[in-house]
């Protein structure tokens, strides 16, 4: 299978230890060109599946991680080739460094998926297990967890069927129509637009639900911005609970982009707290300035700072514009101060209608509501009845592309209806339509729209 | 057995009916010397069944079998008594011309044409066994001791494979129209190795024209208009004969249903099983309890036998069971039977057996289209019959053989469909079963295939330059419509647009974009004087077509570009699917069985799953690798 692939096989950002996996015939070498073990010897050297301590080390000879490291060999790995594993403890930056290294001695990077289909290759997985393995690696959360669950138990088939149903219903009445117009006559036109929009309905839904699904497993990308000096280190600091950006007094001093992966409300969120945005002399801060522009473009939210006891300046207009087309949040920190010169309802008037959120970084105060907003801002309604609930099903993008070119043909063929497109165009939809849900599903509906036509028309001459 | 040597003949054919004479007539036309042997010379090209051509997917088939150079297009032009557009207001795609045929003419006229044919020798015999050598035909041997030697053959043998009738209580060894089954050549094949199934069918009674009461009936004119099935046809306007419309009703179900134990589908006399598409008056009746009234039409036979088919009492039920029928119907009170109603049974070769080509896999140089193959239906026989004497052809030029994609033509379809899906019952090809339905019209058969007939040696030069000039037309006409804009300010165009009930123009248009709407015809605005009228009727046809179906043949196109991907992975014959670890049981049993030539094929096999599927694409790929390491060392 010639070449070696290394990844990060640990969901990255939680628990701190975070596994590189590299597979091929030759990686118990390539990762020796990076790793000095404690007890001196070469990683061929090491028993196979035993643990050994040993640093990962850069190209200058400097320390980037204390690591464990252990071979297992082929075939009695996980790809069922010679793989290495290195447990990193440095946090992300270090574990992405180490990958780094990886790569630069001679493994390439794995592709999504690569070291499972490596592992059903040599016959250690069939394509079923395959498929959940996947998925089950990737649910970085455990509401992903759950969800991925819930598809392997066949929530997602049981709904398909019912669309699958509704399809065989439709097409049966469109080609009967075609195929037997002696014996069948007219689709009733009616009925056909009515049953297209309960299949639109509930595939609209399985839709909207993985994509919500896919929120947890894939995150979102938040972006805090505002000028300097508002409190946006302050709040991440709050959110991450955790002392990664420095808080100082002096405007500008955050210098670079601190990335931070947190959870909220069980979705993993990749924080960026950015430089203040602000035109400035300083070299260093101006470079800061453009990354900042460049993590804006990037966001999938942005979260606005502004500061309760200065109210809103020229530059905060500025941001605001930067902003304008992003999905957005501002939050009013420092109303613990006593003399405030900004009310909420000032910043929805000045900012047409913004959703707005009042916190004191320093006393954690409307942190909860912050987060429920973020929350709500990420997947939608965040009080979903039962019905919905089920429908947030963990599909993998093969299926939710499936879901949604199957959506597409289903508005078509409405939209066919409505306009009164000939038949055999319409039939290109709703045909459509059932070939992307055949491909979830695996099963020939052709066969039983067949099944149906003969079961409710007496055909023959 | 004794037999004498007869001659030796690039490419045998076996049975005249409908894939008989079209696969001899493309062997002959292809250059190869071609022996056609058929049980009676006075039933070539026999409609045993219904005395008409076409309908949906049925129209399809001949329009593609006639742009390929076959010859059903034009004999039914010439034996035609009625022709009728169907679905016509159900779009281009599903659009179908019907034909009804005068019998006796159909056949004279292709008699004649086997006859003219070049290269091409017609005899009547039976054939009883088939001769091989090493796994590879030899030769057929006739029942009077001829043996003709070849190494291409094509069997279309029908329902003639140890035939049974059955009326009633009654069955005897029998074949359609009175003659005699073959009663030997079965347990030939069997012996080769096939695997035969035994299928039914049936058909019904013929009536007496003068003891008919059409005043009771509805008529079913034909179109007054031309219309033919061939591109090559001259377009004439022939006198259209009328079928008729009756419907029976609570006393003739009644009368079934009190002699059902008289029914030998229902008595266990019939065990092969019958078409869904084509049940038997007594299997309405059942199945669908509630309906007060099934229709029944009556069809003319020929011009001058005034003798009726009636369509919709395909019964085995008894003679006189068959009277009482008749008779409770409006119109028929009085009907006299000519010919009885009856059932038949019969051997089949299960087509899971063949290859594309319609080769059997165990025998090299054996082909069987039509019937035999378990399909039903004149058309689909015609088809598989032009498909087998082809490959039969290039078989014997030792080049590479003729398949049709499915996305290339419904004969496409209607043959994978039998190899790949296995079939439970009569095949009959639908426009269902095509999903690219939309790019294989009846109107376009030529456009997607002359070209490749012509290359074949099968399509005549005169037919290709028609084709060609045809395309050249519409290119030129699609870049007029394209380059001609209209202004708001023209009257006559706004006019037009009034008229039709459409918006006037707001802004500069070309005409293509006007012809968008579904309103407005290319007539329209040639009518309104935008457009010279210098084209032909089918140029006209086919623009208008592309123009207004634009949107979905754009998606068609991608649908089929979706799966080509499949198709075009390749599978080799002699793949050892146990071999691959991953498949599934019924996977790899199935593809053992089938052994599909592509990815594509294999993904329609039932039982092959979507897992097996992805198996087999990244075992290819473990194929590929290795064939690259290998290479690379
Ligand atoms: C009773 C009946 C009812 C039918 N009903 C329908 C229907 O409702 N709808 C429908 O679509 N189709 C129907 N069909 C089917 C349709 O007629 C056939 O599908 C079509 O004619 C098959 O064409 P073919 O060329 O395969 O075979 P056939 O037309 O059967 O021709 C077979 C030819 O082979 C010759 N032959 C056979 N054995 C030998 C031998 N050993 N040696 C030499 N020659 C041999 C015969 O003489 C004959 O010429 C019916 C057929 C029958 C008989
Ligand atoms: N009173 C008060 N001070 C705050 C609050 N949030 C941040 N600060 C102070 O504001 C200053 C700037 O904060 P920092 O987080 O570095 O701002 P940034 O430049 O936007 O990242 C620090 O001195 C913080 O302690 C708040 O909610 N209330
Ligand atoms: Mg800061």
């Amino acid at each position: 299978m010639g070449d070696c692939i290394a990844a990060i096989s640990t969901p990255p950002g939680e628990g701190g230890i975070a596994v590189i996996r590299v597979s091929g015939e030759s990686a118990p070498e390539i990762v020796d060109k990076i790793f000095l073990s404690r007890s001196g010897k070469k990683i061929r050297e090491f028993r196979s599946h035993s643990l050994n301590l040993g640093y990962i080390r850069d190209e200058n000879g400097t320390l980037v991680d204390e690591v464990l490291v252990s071979r297992m060999d082929a075939p009695r790995s996980y790809t069922g080739e010679n793989v290495v594993e290195i447990n990193c403890h440095g946090g992300a930056v270090a574990t992405r460094k180490c990958l780094e290294l990886v790569i630069n001695a001679g493994a390439r990077l794995a592709e999504p998926g690569e070291f499972t289909k490596r592992a059903f290759l040599n016959g250690r997985l069939d394509m079923v297990q395959a498929e959940a393995v996947i998925e089950i690696i990737r649910a970085r959360s455990e509401k992903a967890l759950a969800l991925s669950t819930r598809n392997l138990t066949g929530v997602l088939s049981r709904t398909l069927q019912q669309v699958e149903d509704e399809l065989i219903f439709v097409n049966s009445r469109l080609e009967g129509s075609i195929d037997f117009p002696e014996e069948v006559g007219e689709p009733n036109w009616q009925e056909i637009e009515e049953r297209l929009q309960v299949i639109e309905d509930r595939l609209q839904k399985l839709a909207a639900g993985s994509k919500r699904a896919r929120v947890y497993r894939d995150g979102v990308r938040v972006v805090i911005a505002g000028k300097p000096n508002v409190g946006k280190s302050s709040l991440l600091n709050v959110l991450a609970q955790k002392e990664k950006a420095i808080v100082t007094e002096l405007p500008g001093t955050t210098r670079d982009l601190i990335e931070d992966l947190i959870y909220i409300r069980g979705i993993p969120v990749w924080v960026t707290d950015t430089a203040g945005i602000r035109e400035t002399q300083d070299v260093i801060e101006s470079i800061g300035v453009e990354k900042t522009r460049a993590a804006l473009a990037e966001a999938d939210i942005v979260v606005f700072v502004v500061d309760a006891s200065t109210g809103i300046q020229d530059e905060d207009l500025e941001i605001m514009k930067q902003i304008e087309d992003k999905r957005r949040l501002v939050v009013i920190n420092k109303t613990d101060i006593q003399d405030r010169c900004l009310s909420a309802e000032e910043v929805r008037n000045m900012f047409s209608g913004v959703q707005t959120v009042e916190i004191s970084a320093l006393e954690e105060t409307g942190i909860e509501e912050l987060e429920s907003a973020l929350e709500e801002l990420i997947i939608g309604k965040t009080d979903l009845g039962e019905a919905e609930r089920e429908m947030e099903i963990m599909t993998n993008l093969r299926q939710e592309r499936a879901i949604e070119a199957a959506l597409e043909h289903v508005r078509d063929a409405i939209a066919g209806v409505k306009n009164r497109q000939p038949i055999d165009g319409i039939a290109v939809d709703t045909w459509g339509a059932v070939s992307w849900i055949e491909e979830i599903t695996g099963k020939a509906i052709r066969t039983d729209v067949m099944e149906r036509i003969f079961a409710d028309f007496c055909i023959g001459k | 057995m004794k037999y004498y040597r007869a001659g030796d003949f690039d490419v045998i054919v076996v049975g005249a009916g409908h894939a008989g004479c079209e696969a001899a007539l493309a062997a002959a036309r292809m250059g190869c010397s071609t022996l056609l042997i058929t049980l009676s010379m006075d039933n070539i090209a026999l409609m045993p069944c219904n005395p008409s051509i076409g309908g949906p997917a049925k129209a399809q088939l001949v329009r593609e079998i006639d742009a390929l150079g076959g010859e059903m297009g034009l004999n039914i032009d010439k034996a035609s008594i009625q022709m009728r557009m169907l679905n016509t207001g159900k779009g281009a795609a599903v659009r179908a011309l019907r034909a009804q045929a005068d019998k006796r003419e159909y056949q004279e006229e292709m008699t004649a044409t086997l006859l003219k044919q070049e290269n091409l020798e017609v005899v009547q015999a039976e054939v009883e066994e088939i001769e091989t050598k090493n796994g590879a035909v030899s030769g057929v041997i006739t029942r009077t001791g001829a043996r003709f030697g070849t190494r291409s053959l094509v069997v279309t043998t029908g329902t003639y494979l140890k035939s049974r009738i059955i009326i009633g209580e009654l069955t005897y060894e029998g074949a359609p129209n009175g003659q005699f089954p073959a009663r030997r050549l079965s347990d030939s094949l069997k012996d080769l190795g096939l695997v035969m199934g035994r299928f039914k069918t049936g058909t019904p009674p013929r009536v007496d024209g003068r003891t008919l009461d059409f005043s009771k009936m509805i008529e079913q004119p034909g179109d007054n208009r031309i219309l033919k099935f061939s591109y090559m046809s001259p377009r004439v306007l022939k006198p259209q004969i009328s079928c008729w419309l009756t419907h029976s009703n609570r006393t003739t179900h009644n009368i079934v249903l009190d002699n059902l134990h008289r029914s030998p589908l229902y008595s266990g006399v019939i065990k092969g099983i019958g078409p869904r598409h084509c049940p038997s008056f007594e299997d309405k009746v059942v199945r669908f309890a509630d309906k007060d009234s099934h229709q029944i039409f009556l069809e003319p036979e020929g011009k001058r036998v005034n003798e009726f088919y009636v369509q919709g009492m395909n019964t085995s039920l008894p003679e006189d069971i068959q009277y009482e029928v008749l008779h409770s119907i409006a119109g028929l009170e009085n009907a006299r039977i000519i010919r009885t109603g009856y059932a038949i049974e019969y051997d089949y070769v299960i087509p899971s057996q063949l290859k594309l080509t319609l080769e059997c896999k165990g025998v090299k140089g054996l082909f069987t289209a039509g019937q035999i193959n378990g399909t039903s239906g004149y058309e689909e026989a015609a088809a598989q019959g032009l498909i087998a004497g082809i490959n039969a052809a290039l078989f014997v030029k030792e080049k590479e053989p003729f398949i049709l994609k499915r996305s290339e033509a419904y004969i496409g379809v209607l043959i994978d469909d039998l190899v790949t899906k296995g079939i439970d019952e009569p095949y009959r090809l639908l426009t269902s079963s095509a999903e690219y339905r939309l790019i294989l019209r009846q109107d376009n058969a030529d456009l997607r295939l002359t070209e490749k007939g012509y290359k074949l040696g099968l399509a005549s030069e005169a037919r290709y330059a028609q084709v060609e000039k045809k395309k050249k037309e519409m290119e030129e006409l699609i870049k007029i419509l394209n380059d001609t804009a209209v202004t708001p300010d023209n009257r006559a165009i706004n006019m037009m647009l009034k008229e039709k009930g459409t918006k006037e123009l707001r802004n500069n248009t070309s005409l293509w974009q006007l012809l968008r709407r579904p309103e407005i015809s290319l007539e329209d605005i040639i009518n309104s004087g935008e457009l010279e009228n210098a084209y032909d009727e089918e140029v006209l046809e086919q623009v208008e077509i592309q123009c207004k179906y634009e949107g979905y043949i754009k998606k068609q196109n991608e649908q089929v570009r979706r799966f080509e991907t499949l198709e075009d992975k390749k599978l080799s014959e002699d793949l050892n699917y146990n071999e691959i670890t991953g498949l599934s049981q019924e996977g790899k049993y199935k593809l053992m069985r089938i052994k599909p030539s592509s990815v594509g094929q294999a993904s329609r096999i039932s039982g092959v799953t979507p897992a097996d599927i992805n198996v087999l694409l990244i075992h290819l790929e473990k194929l590929r690798r290795q064939g690259r390491e290998n290479h690379d060392q």
